[in-house]
């Protein structure tokens, strides 16, 4: 034993254990280049196969773009300025958190199957799961801003504001899919259950109205739901054209922290045991 | 795994009679394993809220494996042998840091790279390249990392010449190559290996075997979980004979699965008592 290396020091000790909420958030950090590798994968995987390839994320929207436009704007005769922008903002952003979560939740699956053969945090996951939502919001700004170009709907400096709405609306989707992805992880019919709640949560949404189309008895639902919020202060720079105000910032920052600690908190606590039970 | 370094501890409890090794790789004292388990699995919430709220949720448990202490030095290679269901991929599991001990504590000393079931995560449709890169991921290593050791995982899977397609056209034989040679090559202090040395051809086995000489003479260690005695005999110096959860011998290989086949084949009911 001639080349024989000085100890390497012990790098797991099951006795030694801080607080779950900031052992966890260490080790998902540690992990950041899986979640970068699997968030590649995912991309690759889906557009590897395909014809059209990636400029197939920018199609879908326009295509359903147009469609809800002449369903809402000249079957409906509903009266919104610039249907087309208004309605493409609020879905985009929709679609990125309804995609983000659902997908975390259904990513369990293959979450069991790695965590059973190498440790590997059970929350890159749910990183994984934003992450390909967020590449995908990403890439369907593009055709956004064909949309804004074409309509000639004001360009606006307020533009630059954007990473903010963005951001924030990342750290609600990433707050609610540890939720779902945790609850997910135990029960087998928590996704099919949280996809009829999605198709409700959106028409609770001013996706596609005006909240000031909905009878006043009933108005507080949509000021309720944090989705309001972010729709708003994700409109305020690309459809309104201006800094969005205090008030929208404050409740759409409050409910993505607050969605967050929840999700992060719940996961710490029971990740472990609902993910080594089958 | 890349955790953060802890400070080095002595040894607490040292092997009866090998000489002690002050860092030992490997440290399992007083370890148990339960799994707890619904009696009727409920899988569903609705079915979960329906019986909590009428009481009538009985959980089970399910003793994996009871009360280990295990000292393993560095350098060490070691065959686990024992009949199905005995905790023998549980023990892997626990120092893998896959579960985590219901009692006892675990300490491992430097990176661990589990080999159980070979392809992990290998992504069909993405070539080897890709997949080498991912499976780096999985061991905590970052793209750039990989990219310089993809020459060598290549050379010494022997699959060059198959880097740019994607991995659904792999044989078998082929895949596990690949993920033996990340496996080893990303330097592991500790490598686990789950019934898989069996990968490729006689050639490339004897290359394996090779590789795993070098690894303990550089101070690694390694654990082998198999049913192949033979195996275990070729490639270890110590085996564990694991039966219902303990650890009912420890000793130089080959006395070990002499045993062990001389108990299997006596067709005993009752498992030898722990030595």
């Amino acid at each position: 034993m001639s080349a024989v290396l000085p100890a390497p020091p012990v790098t797991y000790d099951s006795a030694k254990r801080g607080l779950p909420f900031v052992s966890e958030a260490l080790a998902l950090w540690d992990f950041r280049h899986l979640v970068a590798e699997l968030v590649s994968r995912d991309i690759k995987v889906r557009y590897k196969r395909s014809v059209l390839g990636i400029a197939w994320t920018m199609l879908s929207p326009l295509v359903n773009m147009v469609a809800l436009t002449i369903v809402f704007s000249e079957i409906l005769k509903q009266q919104i300025t610039n249907f087309p922008v208004y309605l493409l903002t609020g879905s985009l952003l929709w679609t990125f958190f309804s995609q983000g979560t659902s997908y975390a939740a259904s990513l369990t699956v293959d979450a069991g199957d790695i965590t059973r053969r190498v440790y590997v945090p059970r929350s890159v996951f749910v990183a994984v799961a934003v992450g390909v939502a967020l590449v995908n919001l990403l890439l369907s700004l593009v055709p956004l801003f064909v949309i804004i170009l074409v309509t000639r709907h004001p360009v606006s400096t307020a533009w630059l504001f954007l990473p903010v709405p963005i951001l924030v609306a990342t750290i609600f989707t990433a707050g609610v899919g540890l939720l779902v992805f945790t609850m997910s992880s135990r029960f087998v019919d928590v996704k099919e259950t949280y996809m009829v709640l999605l198709g409700t949560w959106f028409f609770i949404t001013p996706v596609f109205y005006v909240p000031a189309i909905v009878p006043e008895r009933f108005r507080w639902i949509i000021t309720l739901n944090p989705m309001t919020h972010l729709l708003n202060l994700f409109r305020a720079p690309l459809y309104e054209g201006r800094i969005p105000g205090a008030r929208v910032l404050l409740l759409s920052v409050a409910a993505a922290l607050v969605a967050l600690a929840a999700g992060w908190l719940f996961y710490a606590r029971k990740n472990e045991d609902y993910g080594t039970r089958s | 795994m890349k955790t953060t370094a802890l400070e080095a501890e002595p040894a607490a409890v040292a092997a009866s009679t090998a000489p002690v090794d002050p860092a030992p790789a490997i440290q399992l004292d007083g370890v148990s394993v339960r799994y707890e388990f619904a009696k009727e699995p409920i899988l569903s919430l609705k079915e979960y809220a329906i019986r909590s709220l009428q009481r009538r949720l009985q959980h089970g448990e399910l003793v994996a494996i009871q009360d280990v202490s295990l000292v393993i030095e560095r350098g060490a290679s070691v065959g686990v042998v024992g009949p199905n269901g005995a905790g023998k991929s549980t023990l892997l599991k626990v120092i893998a840091r896959v579960r985590r001990p219901s009692e006892g504590r675990v300490r491992v000393r430097g990176r661990v790279a589990p080999l159980m079931e070979l392809g992990l995560g290998f992504h069909g449709e993405l070539t080897g390249h890709e997949n080498i890169i991912l499976q780096g991921a999985f061991l905590g290593f970052s793209r750039k990392e990989m990219l310089a050791r993809i020459p060598r995982i290549a050379e010494f899977a022997e699959l060059e010449a198959f880097l740019d397609v994607p991995v659904r056209t792999y044989s078998t034989g082929m895949a596990s190559r690949l993920a033996f040679s990340v496996a080893t090559d990303v330097d592991p202090d500790v490598l686990l290996i789950d019934e898989v040395l069996a990968v490729g051809d006689e050639r490339f086995q004897s290359k394996c075997q090779d590789r795993m000489r070098e690894f303990r003479a550089r101070g690694k260690t390694f654990f082998l979980v198999s049913h192949s005695l033979g195996t275990i005999v070729e490639s270890c110096e110590r085996a564990l004979w694991i039966s219902e959860g303990r650890i009912v011998r420890d000793g130089p290989a080959q006395e070990v699965t002499d045993a062990y086949h001389e108990w299997s084949l006596s067709g005993a009911a009752t498992v030898p008592a722990p030595s």
